[in-house]
């Protein structure tokens, strides 16, 4: 599947947007950092691509979700912070667009010039920083199905067998990438 | 009817990861670079380590495809070691070819590395006959990337009177310069393509809105303001936006792209050899999407069917396509 023809990204439903919106952030953040502690262990090479820009901070906006995410790519020791939008300053970069853009892009279905050229995406602040995590996350392909499997240790393999009989429903539900392009 | 010789399909990769893609999806070539200023796509996160080379190469190869190396660049003065250095990886990682702009460099690799092949980038701007020929003769090249300045009936002429492959552009930015002599960005950010490697460095290039208009700069130059639907402006100075006496709008470039598609048969016929597709920095999906395009395309001309309609207008830098000088028109 590409979203390089698409004329349109498809942004999560405003409802949704409410629910979540008075949700206390600390559980998301909980799940969120030790899955990026993870991906850190596993993907060393995503880290290395991104040399010095990985002690920049970025701020990963889905501008359909009540909240966004500072990400501190640090080679050892990844973090991110979950933020509500009027207490999330202090990043180098700030990358914003629909979730299913974002995920687009990390699981290779978009091209991240094409949705900057279209305007689905805006960036904003340092450019060097945002081209090196653009094309280190292209090069690490990876797959978020496969990338939260793997947090469940040896209960990875048969949580991930679960996952993939649920996800393309869950794709045509939402209009989200949800696992890498060539395992949808 | 069918075409007369089959010809070869040459793709950009960035990252290893564009490298597979542009293999799986029916890439004939693969072209790409070191992480370093040999190469002008030197962006942030972009290219190739020794190691990465080398594995790339054997992944190509497994999958029918060569591999050519862009050491595109021209060397500055007391740092040659890292060039040369970059043509001895090459052909350590097994690459089919390299890309090179710089006659020192030519002449290293001819000396140093007589069995790889030389081919001669678009960074030297070799646009006619005479040029070509001297390449040829003096450092045995093999192929001439032709500069993005020439029409198709002017290749034609070109590939009569040398005795050389020829490649050209098919598909992806477009420079209005002839390469390699451009200073528009050097002037501004200090740093020159054709020698650090990149034009428009990120690291100057900055976007802001700014009263509902999305406003692009490069160094302390504004480029272009653009309301809020239209498509983000480009960020070179070449496809910006200014005022010269009473006219204001794109005074070198308009910010399109190039999409040569349906001229594949013309350019068959002109005698060119190999289709290269622009856009080393561009990502896995797009590569993935332009060369799958490209393969159906270059397929159905040599089958002699007809070439089916693209869609990848909303790949190009600037969302709009041209075919630029091979069609040659004037304002």
């Amino acid at each position: 599947m590409s979203m390089n023809d698409a004329s349109a990204l498809p942004a999560l439903p405003g409802a949704l947007r409410l629910f979540l919106a008075p949700l206390p952030l600390a559980p998301l953040e909980f799940a969120l950092q030790r899955l990026v502690t993870s991906v850190g262990r596993r993907k060393p090479g995503l880290f290395a691509r991104l040399g010095r820009q990985g002690d920049k901070v970025f701020l990963v906006d889905p501008t359909d979700l009540p909240f966004a995410f500072l990400m501190l790519p640090r080679r050892d020791g990844p973090r991110i912070e979950a933020r509500r939008r009027d207490n999330s300053d202090g990043w180098d970069a700030r990358i914003a667009g629909t979730l299913a853009a974002l995920l687009g892009l990390v699981h290779g279905t978009a091209d991240g010039d094409a949705l900057f050229f279209s305007r689905d995406i805006v960036i904003e602040g340092d450019m060097e920083a945002v081209l090196a995590l653009r094309n280190a996350i292209d090069d690490t392909e990876l797959d978020l199905v496969a990338e939260m499997a793997a947090m469940f240790g040896g209960k990875g393999e048969r949580v991930e067998r679960i996952a993939r009989r649920l996800v393309p429903m869950a794709s045509r539900l939402s209009g989200l990438t949800l696992t890498r392009w060539d395992r949808s | 009817m069918r075409s007369p010789h089959v010809p070869e399909l040459v793709c950009p990769a960035g990252t290893p990861a564009a490298l597979r893609a542009a293999v799986d999806a029916g890439a004939d070539s693969v072209y790409c670079g070191f992480c370093d200023e040999t190469n002008a796509r030197n962006f942030p996160g972009l290219n190739f380590t020794p190691a990465e080379l080398g594995e790339g190469a054997r992944y190509a190869h497994a999958g029918g495809a060569k591999v050519l190396v862009a050491i595109n660049t021209f060397p500055r003065a007391g740092a040659l070691g890292t060039w040369h250095r970059a043509i001895d990886e090459a052909a350590r990682a097994g690459a089919d070819a390299v890309i090179l702009a710089d006659i020192g460099l030519l002449a290293y690799a001819r000396e140093r590395h007589p069995d790889l092949r030389r081919h001669l980038s678009v960074q030297a701007a070799a646009a006619n006959a005479d040029a070509i020929r001297f390449y040829v003769e003096e450092f045995g090249v093999r192929r001439v990337v032709l500069p993005r300045v020439l029409t198709v009936n002017e290749i034609a002429a070109i590939n009569k009177e040398v005795s050389c492959e020829t490649e050209v552009f098919v598909f992806g930015g477009l420079c209005v310069m002839a390469e390699g002599r451009c200073s528009l960005s050097s002037y501004a950010t200090g740093k020159s393509p054709n020698m650090n490697g990149v034009c428009s460095p990120a690291s100057h290039v900055h976007y802001r809105e700014e009263k509902g208009e999305l406003v692009s700069r490069l160094g302390e130059f504004t480029i272009d303001r653009v309301p809020r639907h239209e498509p983000a402006p480009y960020p070179t100075l070449c496809k910006g936006c200014f005022s010269a006496g009473d006219y204001r709008g794109h005074v070198f470039e308009y910010p399109v792209s190039l999409d040569a598609a349906a001229l594949v048969p013309q350019l068959l016929k002109a005698g060119v050899t190999a289709f290269k597709i622009e856009g080393r920095q561009r990502s896995r999906s797009y590569i993935r999407d332009v060369v799958t395009s490209f393969r159906r395309a270059v397929d159905a001309e040599v089958a002699g069917e007809p070439i089916p309609p693209g869609a990848l207008q909303r790949l190009s830098e600037g969302q709009t396509t041209t075919a630029g000088a091979y069609r040659k028109t004037w304002r």
